[in-house]
């Protein structure tokens, strides 16, 4: 019998930065974080002494690979003033930033430390496509990389079972990618900022311009059946369904729970906090759902004592189209089955009744791995205190959301919950 | 073949043999694929090796455009996709593998429950064999 789980004193968030995420040639990861630092150290409404900071935990995932660069935990700390305090770089794959920041809690709910810095970086640009594919493949499981799986192609042959089992299609997911799009334009920190309808107009555009034949898309969706305008990549993962390579860096600043007002009059705190880890896909026993986010979904509703209705918008780890509807069902937003008829029916839009991926998500906010489980919170720390301008969701009494990180193929996934009171 | 360790290095080495090799607890009757050196179910170290029929259906899978450096160069492109997936074995149990003999340039045409049988594909790498688990309609 598991206990309940809680926190050894409260814990909470008084400031959180990020750089736009981008392709960035002119900077490396030590410029990113130092950008997302400053912007942290202005959103502290009372402000914060750099030097009374205790300790950094940064998520990385892959710089031994992208950037050869294996031990950014003192590199970063050194460059934001910060040494000679402990510095500590945590690895979940693509969702390492979440537990840096759950590192973070853990050492302040301690009591050990009272003022923690956690965050993420990633710079992947300055690879080939190619080079990526294989330095993000290090998180497949062995089975999967021996016979060529590559991450489009795991959740491409998740999306396979979900169909076959559920009775889904790609129409359906063309719904997840559409609603992605049109919350972009709205966030000035996305990397693609056009609607799939802008990028329609775009493309006409530039075939008048050219003398081209016009193309003849009657709609959004027919645009993402067209192979040419939105190839394959790993059926039936097309380009549209995939995110993009990014770089960038995120960050937030937590304290104890008793000392948050010295900080602002506004904090946010963390209320539920879950880890779960999982199998390869062979091991898997339902390849339509993540065992590791259903643990974390558990172990934080756990904590809270809150049930998945009480989420009044999230974050979720789109990955991939695919990625979004499978993670919906593991939180309990919908049961299984029915979290791509929700999408259709718009009840993941902005303005519905559980936004999802107000951001953009992964998929067009961008996705530099190391820094998304930060930027995540970010995006919450934004609407809960109504910050987020022109994606702002309309619901006037924002006040409990959620974000769900994940690694590798489900290998280790997160679930945070904020609550603003 | 009873002395090998419960290990991947063994189920490598019965691949390059044309075997398919499992493992099943003799202490619950758990069985493996593959094999684990301790059984996840009752914890017990007392395996036994477990020839698989190399019979299955298709749960998932995916025909991949564009693939790893490795696929590149066996000639698998956006013109030549391959086809891998995860297949669920008459004995219960799933893996990872290429599925051949698939017409890749129409996925839509490939369906979950497809009956399958294994084979293996073996390629030199220097003086070492290498062999994939692959299947066929």
């Amino acid at each position: 019998m598991k206990r309940r789980r809680k926190l050894g004193r409260g814990v909470a968030v008084v400031g959180v930065g990020m750089t736009p995420f981008n392709v960035y040639k002119d900077k490396d990861s030590k410029d990113l974080f130092v950008e997302a630092f400053k912007e942290m150290l202005v959103s502290v409404d009372k402000g914060v002494d750099p030097k009374d900071i205790d300790a950094l935990y940064l998520g990385n995932f892959t710089s031994d690979f992208f950037v050869h660069q294996g031990h950014w935990g003192p590199i970063i700390s050194d460059i934001l003033g910060l040494s000679p305090i402990p510095a500590t770089r945590t690895e979940g794959a693509c969702a390492s930033s979440a537990l840096a920041f759950r590192e973070g809690v853990f050492a302040v709910a301690s009591g050990f430390y009272d003022i923690v810095l956690v965050g993420g970086v990633e710079e992947m640009s300055k690879r080939t496509t190619e080079e990526v594919a294989e330095g993000l493949g290090l998180a497949l499981a062995p089975y999967e990389m021996q016979v060529g799986f590559t991450f489009p192609a795991v959740f491409g042959a998740l999306a396979t079972a979900y169909f076959a089992k559920y009775g889904a299609s790609r129409e359906h997911l063309m719904n997840v990618t559409i609603k992605s799009h049109n919350n972009a334009p709205l966030n000035p920190r996305a990397q693609f900022k056009l609607t799939i309808a802008d990028l329609m107009n775009q493309k006409r555009e530039n075939a008048k311009k050219k003398g081209e034949p016009l193309p003849t898309w009657k709609d959004e969706k027919d645009f993402l059946r067209d192979p040419k305008a939105n190839p394959p990549v790993a059926w039936p993962m097309n380009l549209y369904d995939c995110c993009p390579i990014s770089d960038g860096a995120s960050c937030a600043l937590l304290v104890a729970e008793d000392i948050a007002r010295d900080f602002t009059d506004d904090p946010l705190y963390v209320v539920g906090l879950g880890q779960g880890s999982g199998k390869g896909l062979h091991a898997a026993k339902d390849l339509t759902c993540f065992e590791a986010t259903r643990n974390a979904a558990q172990e934080a509703y756990g904590m809270s004592g809150l049930k998945p209705e009480d989420i009044q918008f999230a974050e979720v780890h789109d990955c991939f189209s695919i990625a979004e509807i499978i993670h919906m069902e593991d939180l309990g937003f919908f049961k299984p089955g029915e979290a791509y008829k929700a999408v259709e029916n718009g009840l993941t839009r902005l303005d519905g009744p559980i936004p999802i991926n107000t951001s953009g998500g992964l998929k067009c906010k961008g996705h530099p791995v190391g820094a998304t489980g930060v930027a995540q919170l970010e995006e919450l720390w934004e609407q809960l205190r109504g910050k987020a301008g022109k994606r702002q969701i309309p619901n006037k009494n924002l006040r409990i959301g959620g974000a769900h990180n994940l690694g590798g193929t489900g290998g280790t996934c997160t679930f945070t919950i904020l609550e603003r009171r | 073949m009873e002395n090998r360790a419960f290990s991947d290095v063994s189920y490598k080495q019965f691949l390059n043999e044309d075997k398919l090799m499992g493992c099943k607890c003799k202490g619950c009757g758990a069985l493996y694929l593959p094999p684990r050196p301790i059984c996840i179910e009752c914890y017990s170290s007392d395996m036994e090796w477990v020839e698989m029929k190399g019979k299955g259906k298709l749960a998932a899978f995916t025909a991949i455009y564009v693939g790893p450096p490795s696929m590149v160069a066996e000639g698998f492109n956006r013109k030549n996709p391959y086809c891998v997936g995860v297949v669920e074995f008459e004995e219960g149990v799933k893996i990872d593998a290429r599925i051949e003999g698939l017409d890749t340039k129409n996925p839509e045409t490939i369906k979950v429950g497809m009956p399958l049988t294994a084979k293996f594909l073996h390629r030199t790498e220097g003086e070492n064999m290498k062999t994939f688990l692959a299947f066929e309609a």
